[in-house]
């Protein structure tokens, strides 16, 4: 029985890391870029929904405002930083990133100081437990899977199903050809910026219900996992994130439930050092070619 | 060499059916350095509505470079290009798309891990004008844009009678295949100009008669000029009903397949200069 809680909490956290971890993934499809300030966004996210239900303003407004926030945000940032560098080599991209994610970081820090603030969960989804047996599920673990669920399968319909999706999936195979079917691609990398973060919004407001608490850095580390995540999945590829999401997610908890509690993040790094030696590509991932 | 040129006529050479129409495109002046390479030089070309042009030339001539300026893939250094009488100078690649030129590749680039259909609904996907939210609330009007399409798709593909092809990853076609469905994913875009790179590059001879034969049938169907690049002269010969011959980014000639294979630059070009006695 233990082993099955231990699989839900799993798959909870799995299910958050997997939305962020999408971000990462359609992001480096389209562009090869690293978006490391993904993470960060995921920290804007949960303080908008922080300060809004802190105004006393209803928890739904919250929720829409922080995910159209972080979609809004990631445009802007796709705009102003990484628009301009659409020629240049992949490696100034990485910089731009990393420099957006340091500034998105210390803006937070200077207007909303570093100390941690808790996050009011109980107003988004209130407390309480459902008892199967000796299982013990949360609500927010059940609303947690079910808006991941939700939200992945409306996001793989939307990839697979829509010109929006196929325009998507064309740029990512060969932009070049893509432009000349008369795709707009600047349209359609903006686009995914925003679908990316839009599920990091969503990832964040369910982040947040489970570690009620936000500060400037919270969207570092989880950022990083994600990131492992998508590498594990398999970089670029939607259901490679998705399943990465869940491995990395389970690991953590297993470590957890070992009693291991304070290897539960190196334990990520490793078996980003892992797949890196072993299966550079992960599980999905398509070897890339290097396009002329 | 400009001589010869003009002696052809300066504005080259269209088919009497089409004298009455504005041609569906016309380059004047048109070049591109490279650094302090000139690569492409004075390149005009005008082509009527329905006309097959062959763009013929040694290796390195600069016909995909030509390919490259009509796409505007490269910004011309010099020159200007009309397309249906409307200049292209500031589209970008998309526009230029939308605005009715469509090309293959040399070197096939399909979407390889897409489907037949996808590839093809991939260039159908201006027809379908619903938005994000309508496709998300899958409204009606979203549904009726992915079934037109996907009609439209089924019946370009029924061109090569590819139809049952239609679920298969794009990569995994045999190579004619790949190459038959990168020509119907250009049409797809509904061009008014078809621009084929090397569309017989490694088809036997019986592929390649079959190949002219549907080239001809495009063109007759869809009413679309079709400008290609090819190094198989029976086909160039055969289908063509202008020429133009590109040697070091130069037209040297242009004319009928007759006057073409008669002409003496052509002929120097590709296999070298007599020895002067």
């Amino acid at each position: 029985m233990i082993v099955l809680q231990q699989l839900i909490n799993g798959l909870q956290l799995g299910s958050i890391y997997s939305l962020i971890a999408l971000g990462y993934s359609m992001v480096y499809g389209i562009i090869m870029l690293l978006n490391f300030a993904h993470g960060d966004i995921i920290m804007v996210g949960g303080y908008i929904a922080l300060l809004i239900i802190g105004a006393g303003i209803h928890p739904a407004v919250a929720i829409i405002a922080a995910i159209v926030g972080c979609m809004v945000l990631a445009c802007v940032i796709e705009k102003a930083a990484y628009a301009p560098l659409r020629k240049a080599p992949r490696i100034s991209l990485l910089i731009t990133a990393i420099g957006v994610s340091f500034f998105l970081e210390n803006v937070a820090q200077l207007l909303l100081s570093a100390n941690p603030r808790s996050f009011p969960n109980t107003a988004i989804i209130p407390t309480a437990n459902f008892n199967l047996g000796s299982l013990n599920i949360s609500l927010t673990t059940l609303v947690t899977l079910a808006v991941a669920i939700v939200s992945m399968a409306l996001l793989t319909v939307l990839v697979n199903r829509t010109k929006m999706g196929k325009a998507m999936r064309a740029v990512s195979e060969d932009m070049g050809a893509a432009q000349l079917m008369g795709i707009n691609v600047n349209r359609t990398i903006t686009f995914t910026f925003a679908i990316g973060a839009v599920l990091a919004g969503i990832g964040a407001i369910l982040y947040c219900c489970k570690y009620p608490q936000v500060k400037p850095t919270t969207g570092y580390l989880l950022g990083m996992k994600a990131f492992v995540a998508a590498v594990l999945g398999g970089i670029g590829s939607i259901p490679g994130a998705m399943l990465g999401g869940l491995a990395i997610g389970m690991a953590e908890v297993i470590v957890n439930a070992l009693g291991y509690t304070t290897w539960a993040d190196a334990v990520v790094y490793v078996i980003l050092i892992l797949v890196l030696l072993i299966k550079p590509t992960g599980f999905l991932g398509r070897t890339m070619s290097e396009k002329v | 060499m400009s001589e010869r040129l003009h002696a052809l006529g300066p504005k080259g050479f269209i088919p009497e059916r089409d004298l009455d129409k504005t041609p569906v495109l016309e380059t004047h002046h048109l070049g591109i350095d490279f650094g302090g390479l000139t690569a492409v030089n004075e390149f005009e070309i005008t082509i009527g509505r329905t006309e097959i042009t062959g763009l013929i030339g040694p290796n390195g001539a600069g016909k995909t470079t030509v390919f490259n300026l009509l796409t505007n893939v490269y910004k011309p250094t010099r020159g200007n290009i009309l397309l249906d009488g409307v200049s292209t100078a500031g589209k970008s690649t998309a526009q230029l798309c939308r605005m009715g030129i469509a090309r293959t590749f040399q070197n096939i680039r399909l979407f390889k891990d897409m489907s037949v259909i996808d590839n093809i609904l991939v260039g159908l996907h201006h027809e379908m004008d619903y938005s994000l939210p309508e496709a998300v609330l899958r409204l009606p009007r979203f549904w009726r844009g992915e079934k037109i399409a996907r009609k439209r798709a089924m019946e370009l593909l029924g061109i090569f009678r590819m139809e049952d092809t239609a679920e298969t990853p794009a990569g995994s076609l045999p190579y004619g295949a790949q190459r038959r469905l990168e020509i119907l994913r250009a049409l797809a875009t509904n061009p008014s100009i078809l621009l084929l790179d090397e569309p017989a590059a490694g088809m036997n001879p019986s592929e390649t008669a079959e190949l002219m034969e549907n080239i001809r049938r495009i063109r007759d169907t869809f009413q679309i000029a079709v400008l290609l690049i090819e190094h198989d002269m029976s086909l160039v010969m055969g289908i063509c009903e202008g020429i133009a011959v590109l040697n070091f980014g130069q037209i040297i000639a242009k004319g009928t397949p007759e006057e073409i294979r008669n002409n003496p630059a052509v002929i120097e070009a590709y296999l070298g200069k007599q020895k002067e006695v």
